[in-house]
């Protein structure tokens, strides 16, 4: 039996001065841990101010130059091209998912049951695939046929792995809607299709939204499906990185990724900052 | 019609093309892969996997790539409670500000992360500077292209796919619980092992399947901070594809690291179904 009832009082989220360990070892390990997370990023984030031409930590001066040079649009041509590649192939990814993925989750959760049940698993199922097993499996699936690699190939593949990541967004959300919404529409004489289209798919702009952001990043980000199915002519900016660091060590890839560093805290401050405004009642 | 098939009817026009294109553009290739990975030139056989038992070389890239994934299950694990008990004990503010530094590093491309660590772990890197300049070390160290400098790069970059799961656990989680136990005398850290532990755990293991199989098939990383002389399975199956051509090995690889991945991850959910285990929170 334990003798000691303790002064504790609930809710309060001091610790005690008899566990002093414990508290100081929660917040001393919990900022190390965090520090070890979120430093990785200011040091890539800082190197790219580096006025040198090696990738020396903590650099010996700071320039803006190789972001004058990443900019330069002769010298950096090709990073630029990969990265227009890059972002042209997120943006089909997002298409190719909302036509899929969003009918898709909008007729499963309506099906239900045991029908929903036996279907859902294949449809999530490219969630737990290793990327780089699909794109070899793709790439001879593909070769069977008599498709040789291309750009759209590899919107397919991409679309074939992230597309269930909208599937999961819209789910949550068509999961939450009021079916009496459904059913006004139905008895006021709409159609299956236009309550689908004037109903429901309105109230699902939130899930789309978050499953587009979702998929776009994944996409922008992938190199294992790329890395197979891509032609020699269709490089885009995570690979083009990923020789350039394998190759030369060049110190462009820290202005890059500055770059990338930059616009991941902007989307990330705007989310923090919005979202309070996107959730409208719930 | 029974009253069965109605409802997959009606919806069928919304789910189909999602169902087609899953089964002709994810399902199929895997299936092609199967098959293509008993092709020989004699025929259909168990060939391209005996080639890879036999191998000594392939067997230990085999173990050193679910070593690896271990490895990072551990680091990650270590890492990520001390920041998982930091958020259990923050208020809302602190908590909101904890999430943005997890989803910062996720969003941050993996390849700028893992350029991020060649900075950290080279020759002229940080650690090598801060031991040079505390006078740890005279001479410089490089941590490049070793398997201790990939776990810590690894570690970093698959840690938030941990700490998600566990945070989504926490944040439903009933505070009664820990009140409960400290009426009763519960300490601090029997709190922890008795309490926090067993509520986390469902989420804990989610976020093992994640991180192990994404640091099993993490071809970048492994590439470019192992480099040439640490080879594991995914640059092994880029290898025998990009270089030497041979397919149907490369496709025989490519279920080995599928299946052996596969049985770690379903090993670790079969744990989650243990009631016992992770019952009655």
């Amino acid at each position: 039996m334990p003798e000691v009832i303790t002064r504790h009082s609930p809710g309060t989220l001091r610790f005690r001065a008899s566990e002093l360990g414990y508290g100081i070892f929660v917040v001393v390990a919990g900022l190390l841990a965090l520090v070890f997370m979120v430093g990785p990023v200011a040091v890539g984030l800082l190197m790219s101010f580096t006025d040198g031409q090696t990738l020396q930590f903590p650099p010996q001066g700071w320039s803006l130059k190789w972001y004058a040079e990443l900019f330069d649009p002769i010298a950096s041509q090709p990073i630029h091209t990969a990265a227009k590649n890059s972002v042209q192939i997120a943006l089909w990814t997002v298409a190719g998912a909302v036509v899929l993925a969003v009918p898709a989750s909008y007729g499963i959760a309506r099906l239900g049951g045991k029908a929903a049940a036996s279907i859902e698993p294949l449809l999530l199922a490219p969630l737990v695939m290793p990327s780089l097993i699909y794109g070899l499996s793709a790439l001879i699936a593909a070769n069977l046929v008599g498709v040789s690699p291309s750009r759209w190939l590899v919107i397919g593949g991409h679309i074939a792995i992230f597309g269930p990541l909208m599937y999961r967004a819209t789910l949550a959300v068509v999961q939450q809607i009021d079916p009496a919404l459904e059913q006004a529409s139905a008895m006021l004489g709409a159609g299956r299709f236009a309550t689908f289209r004037r109903v429901t798919l309105p109230l699902l702009v939130p899930g789309v939204l978050a499953g587009s952001f979702l998929v776009f990043m994944q996409s922008l980000d992938n190199v294992s499906i790329t890395l197979f199915l891509a032609d020699p002519r269709t490089t885009v900016l995570p690979l083009r990185m990923f020789q350039m660091i394998e190759e030369s060590l060049d110190v462009r890839v820290a202005a890059i990724s500055g770059v990338l560093i930059g616009l991941s805290l902007i989307v990330l401050l705007a989310v923090q900052y919005l979202s309070p405004f996107l959730k409208p009642s719930r | 019609m029974n009253a069965l098939a109605a409802p997959s009817l009606r919806n069928l026009p919304y789910f189909g093309p999602m169902l087609t294109a899953s089964v002709l553009f994810f399902l199929a290739p895997l299936v092609v892969l199967a098959v293509y990975s008993f092709s020989s030139p004699e025929g259909a056989s168990l060939a391209n996997y005996a080639r890879f038992a036999n191998d000594e070389f392939s067997v230990s890239v085999l173990i050193d790539t679910i070593r690896l994934g271990g490895s990072v299950v551990l680091g990650t694990t270590l890492l990520g409670l001390p920041i998982a008990l930091l958020y259990w004990h923050a208020g809302p503010r602190i908590r909101q500000w904890l999430i943005f530094l997890i989803l910062l590093p996720m969003l941050v491309s993996n390849v700028v992360r893992t350029f991020a660590w060649i900075v950290i772990l080279g020759r002229q890197g940080l650690i090598s500077s801060t031991l040079l300049y505390t006078g740890l070390s005279s001479t410089p160290t490089n941590l490049m292209y070793t398997e201790f400098g990939l776990i810590l790069a690894l570690c970093q970059i698959e840690l938030p796919l941990l700490l998600l799961p566990i945070i989504a656990v926490l944040s439903r989680a009933n505070r009664s619980l820990v009140d409960a136990a400290r009426m009763l005398g519960a300490g601090s850290w029997r709190v922890l092992l008795t309490v926090l532990v067993p509520v986390m755990l469902p989420g804990l293991l989610a976020g093992w399947i994640l991180v192990f199989a994404s640091a099993c098939t993490s071809y970048v990383t492994q590439a470019v901070i192992g480099g040439a002389r640490l080879i594991y399975l995914p640059q092994f199956i880029y290898r025998e594809v990009g270089v030497l051509f041979s397919w149907p090995y490369a496709a025989a690889v490519a279920f080995v690291l599928l299946v052996s991945t596969g049985v770690v991850m379903l090993s670790i959910s079969a744990l989650s179904r243990h009631r016992r285990l992770v019952g009655h929170a």
